[in-house]
């Protein structure tokens, strides 16, 4: 098991102060993640989960608590925002590979800007890694040409260059058909098996959720704290039959009045999509 | 080896037929020949009453083709050549000028809200104030004949060139530059990488609108001062009676300002493959 990528969230507070209404986006939230975990978050839309994510990726400032990585601290009291680095890279909603520059630069973009590799160094990891994800042949594609699962993976890709402990991923197979989805699960779980990094994956779907999960936090609608726990005690690897199972139905079950009911709460306070 | 020889020929073959059958064309020569076609039949058919001063268009053809013109200007005479050079010497300063000052100003104000709140609010005031406007000052301010001329159509030019990196700048999503920090890239690193880039499309429909802007404001500057371009000859013809000159100098004018605003089309498209890329992805 992996050393890295252990992050601890404790008591974690955000408010938000848009003109002077003061909206509590997460109210003391604890977490524990375990290093090379696959942590799912499940919450309605709007909930804070992204909140919870800026927090550990550095984008936003906590108003109280403390968010610790590997025993360091990230941001805590005197500290209330992380420094954004290549330990913990984000993959986007949207995505965000750069389309401005083709594949293998977009690939190449963390080790080469922060001179950890040259030019050429870079190149032949990224060639390997995109082989290891079944990307050959897309490197000198613009992100446009791509299909948006391929572009989703090259941008896995791209963060795992960097060799961090932990990836973000903020629900980035949102957009996704379903059937490309079940692909895309697939294959991210292969790149699990092969890099063991530490994952927070943020999603509204229960069954992706299972899915990929080794650990499952469902939030409350907002002010966002879990509201239930579990560990998903089915083994890796997974293929998709599991959905069929019936351990993975029990979960379902067990899980599904909870996600249900803060969506109905999230609902009726009228949360928009965010 | 034969056979794929044989069908990239018959892709070759179809793609110059397509542009050849492409309606775009057709609709193009008629809407030309509908503008002309009005032009002949309202000065030298109709004689409809406001045109009665107007050269009409074969006065205008025969004159720009007449190896000896009557009014002195065609494109027999090296003076017609003279003006035209002199115009485009103008614009390419001013619009180089604009261009090299307004792209790094735009892209700094769109990065830095500092820089923005330092500078905006001047630009904004001093944006809206016309071209005209400036003519009595720039006059005062450069004493020489050429700088006043290059100095007003460079205004025009870089206000629009500024504001449109600006707004470039500002129109990049967000995540692209919080991708380049999770990727450990520095200030000077996003700058490169993120917003020059980012801004590029921005910008290069803003240098289109700024060499239109350019050529606008050159020629209402040479019609105040100047003894060459052409602005100057529509001005000159004008107080000279030389109607059909006048035109001369306005078809030029058009022509000329054409190539260049397609000229600036082609290097933006040049320097953003990924942009023509994507759009062609997205026709298909």
């Amino acid at each position: 098991m992996k050393t890295r990528g252990q992050i601890s969230i404790k008591d974690v507070v955000k408010i938000y102060n848009p003109d002077g209404a003061a909206v509590m986006a997460v109210d003391h939230c604890s977490l524990e993640i375990a290093a090379g975990e696959i942590c799912m978050i499940v919450g309605p839309s709007g909930c804070g989960k992204t909140t919870l994510l800026n927090a550990i990726a550095g984008f936003h400032s906590i108003n109280g608590g403390s968010i610790h990585m590997d025993g360091e601290m990230l941001c805590g009291p005197g500290k209330p925002k992380a420094s954004p680095g290549s330990d913990r890279i984000v993959v986007f909603q949207n995505g965000a590979l750069f389309p401005w520059k083709n594949v293998l630069d977009n690939v190449t973009f963390g080790p080469v800007m922060q001179g950890k590799l040259t030019a050429a160094e870079a190149k032949e990891k990224a060639l390997s890694m995109m082989a290891d994800a079944g990307l050959s042949g897309s490197e000198n594609n613009y992100p446009g040409e791509l299909s948006s699962g391929v572009r989703r993976r090259v941008e896995i890709v791209r963060a795992l260059m960097n060799d961090p402990a932990v990836l973000l991923l903020d629900e980035p197979y949102r957009a996704l058909d379903s059937l490309t989805k079940t692909v895309m699960h697939e294959a991210l779980l292969d790149i699990y098996y092969k890099n063991k990094v530490t994952i927070f994956f943020i999603t509204h779907d229960l069954q992706e959720a299972l899915f990929l999960g080794n650990k499952v936090a469902i939030m409350t609608s907002r002010p966002c704290k879990p509201k239930k726990t579990l560990i998903v005690d089915i083994p890796y690897p997974r293929s998709y039959s599991v959905v069929t199972d019936k351990r993975f139905r029990e979960l379902m079950e067990e899980t599904s009045e909870a996600v249900h009911e803060e969506a109905k709460k999230s609902f009726a306070a009228g949360e928009r999509e965010g | 080896m034969t056979t794929s020889s044989n069908v990239t020929f018959a892709i070759k073959e179809n793609k110059l037929l397509s542009i050849l059958l492409r309606p775009r064309l057709y609709l193009m020569l008629i809407g030309f020949l509908i503008f002309l076609a009005f032009w002949h039949l309202a000065v030298d058919v109709w004689k409809l009453p406001r045109f009665s001063q107007m050269p009409g268009l074969f006065t205008v053809l025969q004159e720009l083709t007449n190896p000896n013109p009557v009014y002195g200007l065609s494109v027999y005479t090296a003076e017609y050549y003279t003006h035209i050079i002199a115009s485009c010497i103008r614009v390419f300063v001013a619009f180089a000028l604009a261009t090299a000052l307004g792209v790094p100003l735009g892209l700094f104000m769109g990065w830095s809200t500092k820089i923005r709140e330092y500078l905006f609010p001047v630009f904004e005031m001093l944006r809206p104030i016309p071209i005209l406007a400036w003519v009595p000052l720039a006059i005062i301010m450069f004493t020489s004949l050429e700088a006043p001329v290059i100095f007003l159509a460079f205004l025009a030019s870089f206000f629009v060139t500024t504001l449109n990196t600006m707004l470039g700048v500002e129109s990049i999503d967000e995540s692209y530059f919080r991708a380049a920090q999770c990727l450990g890239a520095n200030d000077r690193q996003v700058f490169i990488h993120v917003v020059v880039p980012g801004a590029m499309p921005f910008i290069f429909t803003g240098l289109q609108i700024s060499i239109g802007v350019c050529w606008f404001s050159l020629v209402a500057a040479e019609m105040v001062s100047g003894q060459y371009g052409l602005g100057y000859v529509i001005n000159n013809s004008y107080t000279n009676v030389r109607y059909p000159t006048i035109i001369i100098g306005m078809v030029t004018l058009g022509f000329v300002g054409y190539i260049t605003s397609a000229l600036v089309r082609m290097v933006g498209n040049r320097l953003m493959q990924w942009r023509m890329r994507e759009i062609a992805m997205s026709n298909n």
